[in-house]
């Protein structure tokens, strides 16, 4: 029996790299022994990904992208389709669940200087897997064709008109029409459910390419591979199977149980999940008394709204939201401290990046709730202390006061 | 094999072949992009629509649907055309300087007559279909309010001529689409040529 398999992988290795790749990128892949909690949301990423591919297959098959159609077939799933309601809530769940675990895992690059050399393409192929995943999310959202949908859609491309000169034509491009229609949807369900999750899977795969061609960061932000023993090996490694499939399988297990929790206990999540407008069939004569994208997009919609218009232009406001999010790519460039780790930084860095976290959060707040004068007001005193910590980090992270490095991880 | 290339010919083909492959790859994707654009069908939904306004009740505002976008049509009162000139100094554009209306809506009411204002409901800010006000001084639009719009997406506000106030979103006044009488109470919008009626 034994020898007939070896037969069979023998077989498959003669054709196949087979036994050399999951040497490569699991038996013999040499992690840091000391990753900690946040290590989790690389792989949880990867799981969440695997469950809104797999529900969302399942939902396209009940779908039907038509305006006149659309609101009454996502009905259909959640009251007639047999089991349609949990495929529904999994993967609306998972979309929110997916920017969760996406922002603590940018968060954890952020704490242990993991962009830095030589893992600036590491995070800059996340950074791009993150704007795609926006554009996925946003064009997902239209689907329903509720309220919300409808009119968070009109605003958001409207965005694009706003940019001098080519704005309104380009903002035609985009919907296919003069205003939010049926074009758009039926565009935004090709890219939603084939284009962007292939685009996705793709730079995912490239995202780890890279990792393990760098090696993964840890928690002391030192590299590992600068101690090898006799057979090359880092000493302060393990490998990834079974230490960290083990390590990874047990966190699986604890977010399934909170995902489950929330499917089947608040799957709207008190209208932060899904909107309670969206259950309003969308109306292009009337917009809604209240409204605001769903959270994961409220940082930088309050942003938007805090910039006043500039030269009776919009275009100020747009420009700043955009740059919100582009300004991660330059992280890696923007950081000239010494030490990786937030345990070795000092204690400038750590008051910037607690200021960076409270304005994020805050502008998130904001972002979905009504601007009023005072909220406007707050909301621009936080954008500029979330751009303070981007524009000034050349600076802090220059001045302040590092502890030495250790030459080896500190176990935890 | 290799000793006698000609390494500047060999960078010149493959120039060349680069050159000729990007056009090729160029006009390759033109289809696809032409084919983003607006159907035939969407353009012909830009067709003038007609409407019977005899049924607005004074200070009543219908709406009708043209090129898929609401369109306002105000039965406006004495009252409310009376405090039109009383907050100018409010507005950021009192005088409709921006091309935002045909030349024969450009006076202070923003409309053929008076009484009806023709406009389309589609802030200018981003595209929110703002909230007819016609009260004067609610509690939640401060007592100078004179009646108007409110756009619930990001607070702008207009007067009861679609004009937009000074220091919110909207850049500029909402627009009038072009329009004409057929008779006293049926109105053409999207048409506002002589011959054709």
């Amino acid at each position: 029996m034994m020898s007939l398999l070896k037969k069979l992988v023998g077989w498959f290795d003669d054709r196949f790299p087979l036994m050399d790749t999951m040497k490569e990128h699991l038996t013999e892949y040499y992690a840091p022994k000391n990753f900690n909690f946040w290590y989790f949301f690389g792989s949880l990423a990867l799981l969440v990904l695997v469950i809104q591919i797999a529900s969302g297959i399942f939902l396209t098959m009940s779908y039907k992208p038509d305006a006149q159609l659309a609101f009454g077939a996502v009905e259909y799933i959640m009251r007639d389709v047999q089991g349609g309601w949990l495929l529904r809530y999994i993967h609306s769940t998972g979309a929110s669940m997916f920017f969760v675990v996406v922002y603590l895992h940018m968060f954890r690059g952020m704490m242990y200087g993991s962009y830095k050399k030589p893992r600036e393409l590491l995070w800059i192929i996340g950074m791009v897997i993150y704007l795609v995943l926006m554009a996925e999310a946003f064009m997902g959202y239209l689907l329903p064709w509720g309220q919300m949908s409808f009119w968070g859609a009109q605003v958001i491309t409207n965005l694009f008109s706003t940019v001098p000169f080519v704005g309104p034509d380009l903002a035609i491009l985009i919907r296919g029409d003069f205003v939010i229609s049926e074009a758009t949807l039926n565009r935004f369900f090709a890219l939603h459910v084939a284009a962007i999750p292939l685009i996705v899977v793709g730079i995912v795969f490239v995202h780890l390419v890279a990792l393990h061609k760098v090696g993964s960061n840890n928690p002391d932000g030192i590299e590992i591979k600068k101690h090898k023993d006799a057979n090359g090996h880092p000493l302060d490694g393990i490998p990834f199977h079974p230490y960290y499939t083990v390590k990874d399988a047990m966190g699986a297990v604890v977010f399934l149980f909170i995902f489950c929790a929330i499917i089947f206990f608040a799957p709207d999540m008190g209208g932060y999940f899904l909107e309670y407008n969206n259950f309003v069939p969308a109306n292009p004569m009337k917009t809604p008394e209240h409204i605001a994208p769903v959270w994961y997009f409220t940082p930088y919609y309050a942003i938007l709204r805090a910039v006043p218009p500039l030269f009776g232009s919009q275009f100020p406001g747009v420009v700043a939201m955009g740059v919100g999010t582009v300004i991660f790519f330059f992280l890696p460039w923007l950081d000239r401290g010494k030490v990786k780790s937030i345990r070795y930084r000092g204690p400038i860095y750590k008051i910037f990046l607690t200021l960076f976290v409270i304005s994020f959060l805050g502008l998130g707040w904001l972002g979905t709730l009504p601007a009023t004068p005072v909220y406007t007001w707050i909301a621009r005193v936080l954008s500029v202390v979330y751009f303070a910590f981007f524009l000034l980090m050349p600076w802090y992270t220059k001045i302040d006061k590092t502890k030495p490095e250790p030459s080896r991880v500190t176990s935890h | 094999m290799t000793k006698n290339v000609d390494h500047s010919k060999r960078l010149l083909l493959v120039a060349a072949s680069v050159a000729a492959g990007g056009v090729a790859a160029a006009g390759a994707g033109a289809p696809f992009v032409i084919s983003l654009m607006p159907s035939e069908r969407a353009k012909a939904a830009g067709a003038p629509v007609e409407v019977d306004i005899s049924t607005i009740e004074p200070g009543t505002m219908m709406v009708i649907e043209w090129q898929g976008k609401p369109v306002w049509i105000v039965r406006r009162t004495k009252a409310m055309l009376d405090l039109l000139d009383k907050h100018n100094d409010e507005l950021a554009d009192a005088d409709s300087s921006v091309q935002q209306q045909p030349e024969y809506c450009k006076n202070p009411e923003r409309s053929i007559k008076p009484e009806y204002l023709v406009v389309l409901g589609v802030c200018t800010h981003l595209g929110c279909s703002p909230t007819y006000r016609p009260e004067v001084a609610p509690a939640d639009l401060g007592g100078k309010w004179p009646g108007g719009w409110f756009c619930p997406c990001h607070g702008s506000r207009f007067d009861l001529a679609a004009r937009v106030y000074k220091g919110v979103p909207a850049p500029s006044n909402l627009v009038v689409p072009p329009h004409k009488y057929l008779s006293e109470t049926r109105l053409l919008i999207g048409d506002d040529s002589k011959g054709k009626a």
